[in-house]
């Protein structure tokens, strides 16, 4: 199949940047979106050009390395996918494609589709961790986790940190993210004890990045892990009551 | 105060005020709903709102004091929307291609805009039916005279359809707002998650269904 790509190019973060369109033709609709990036990459780097620049890892759909804006939809047309998982085949022959970065204040794009996510990093530095002492290990079966609430923790943690959520959202917001970081601690009993304050401090942290939640539900659409808002609201919920039980020390 | 300096804080201010000005918005629905009765009926119930709690409260301070707790309720909803709104613009970058949105409905696209005209319609119609101010209010408007200032109001066919189009605006922000508050305030569980957005589509229709219908009964001369 031929398509007709307009990618954002970059040089730097201080530069403009704009849109350059790409003829990309004899791919295969089995190839992934990366893939397809990547032959035209190989095509710019021997005709002596300079290739476009994106994040990617894995490619298996779990690490949260890759993720672009496609046709106006993060990670691109099709539900639950990172960008590495879509194929070609969602895409149809002759096909204009557009591809840009995320976009949001606090995710400065550094070349091409490349962007600054660790904004991320500092929201899970506040309070995306657990403060135990370390030591042996104590006997499982002395704390004891109902399955719903180990499976509702367990669909937090599915979060990769891609920022999809951050991106599909008018507002910038990462209260998903955010969220999701929070509650697959939160709702178990070694991640519980600091519930409270692990929300306070991320929350806060949050807010010096990004921007608040209006409950569009873009950003629900958009995760390629399907995380719920559920997670917003008990994050919320958590939030005010930890206000309104904090005693200074946060 | 340092909770209300939150963006979360500000969005629970939004829902519990958002709830306050939904009681309100319900109870001036019904209460209009007694135009339908005509026998001066809406007069006397404006009329018994004035005496609420009388003698126990002089007369009319209860009446004050609900509209105390509804200015403020208006004024703190508006100005966390006001701030969240500038803290929006500030975290957003514009995407520079096409945008395709998935989920997001109109009427949570149009909040702001929604809000603003309700709060501008809100100043006419106070203008018209509790001020008396002309040109807002119709000619021989008189205090204490509901139903007949209601009814000459409502004959203008331009005012007719500003309240048609108002009440439509509202009820497209009830729309999202009541379901929105859940999640600001913190409430969702699968058990009824659901039921969130039937609340909200059922709240907004028994509205705009309950005050439109008034100005189409005058069109008629159903009443008035």
């Amino acid at each position: 199949m031929n398509i007709t790509l307009r990618a954002w190019r970059q040089a730097g973060p201080s530069d403009e940047g704009g849109f350059e369109t790409y003829q990309v033709s004899d791919l295969s609709s089995d190839m992934s979106f990366l893939e397809m990036l990547d032959v035209l990459n190989e095509r710019l780097t021997l005709e002596g050009l300079e290739p476009i620049a994106f994040d990617s890892d894995c490619r298996e759909g779990i690490c949260g390395a890759c993720g672009v804006m496609i046709n106006g939809r993060a990670h691109g047309p099709q539900a639950a996918t990172a960008t590495c998982q879509l194929h070609m085949r969602s895409f149809q022959d002759g096909d204009t494609i557009t591809v840009e970065p995320w976009r949001a204040a606090a995710f400065e794009v550094i070349r091409d589709l490349v962007v600054d996510r660790s904004a991320f990093d500092r929201i899970v530095e506040a309070g995306g961790f657990i403060t135990v002492a370390t030591g042996s290990a104590p006997e499982a079966n002395l704390t004891p986790v109902p399955k719903e609430t180990a499976e509702t923790a367990f669909d937090a943690a599915a979060c990769i940190g891609c920022g999809a959520c951050v991106a599909a959202c008018p507002n910038s917001a990462a209260q998903l993210f955010t969220a999701a970081k929070a509650s697959h601690l939160n709702l178990l009993p070694q991640g519980g004890a600091e519930r409270y304050v692990r929300t306070e401090r991320m929350v806060d942290t949050m807010e010096r990045f990004f921007g608040s939640c209006t409950n569009h539900g873009e950003c629900e659409a958009a995760c390629p892990k399907q995380i719920s808002i559920d997670f917003i609201a008990m994050m919320n919920r958590d939030y005010v009551k930890a206000k309104v039980n904090s005693r200074g020390n946060a | 105060m340092e909770f209300y300096r939150s963006a979360v804080g500000k969005k629970w201010v939004m829902g519990v005020t958002g709830i306050a000005l939904l009681g309100f918005v319900l109870a001036h629905m019904i209460g209009n709903l007694k135009v339908y009765l005509g026998d001066g009926q809406l007069d006397s119930y404006a009329h018994f709102l004035r005496e609420l709690l009388y003698p126990l409260l002089p007369k009319t301070v209860t009446l004050w004091l609900m509209r105390t707790g509804l200015v403020i309720a208006f004024l703190l909803h508006i100005h966390a929307a006001a701030s969240l709104t500038l803290l929006n613009r500030r975290a957003n970058t514009a995407y520079r291609g096409p945008r395709d949105l998935a989920v997001a409905s109109y009427a949570s696209r149009t909040m702001r805009w929604s809000g603003v005209i309700v709060a501008v319609f809100l100043l006419w119609h106070l203008a018209d039916l509790t001020w008396g101010v002309t040109p807002m209010a119709p000619e021989g408007w008189t205090a204490g005279a509901v139903e007949a200032n209601l009814a000459a109001s409502l004959s203008r066919g331009g005012v007719a359809v500003l309240y048609i189009v108002a009440n439509l605006l509202l009820g497209v922000h009830i729309y999202h707002g009541a379901w929105s508050l859940f999640q600001s305030l913190g409430l969702a569980h699968p058990s009824y998650n659901r039921w969130r957005r039937r609340f909200a589509q059922a709240f907004s229709a028994v509205i705009v269904i309950g005050n439109v219908s008034i100005p189409i009964a005058v069109w008629t001369g159903w009443v008035g």
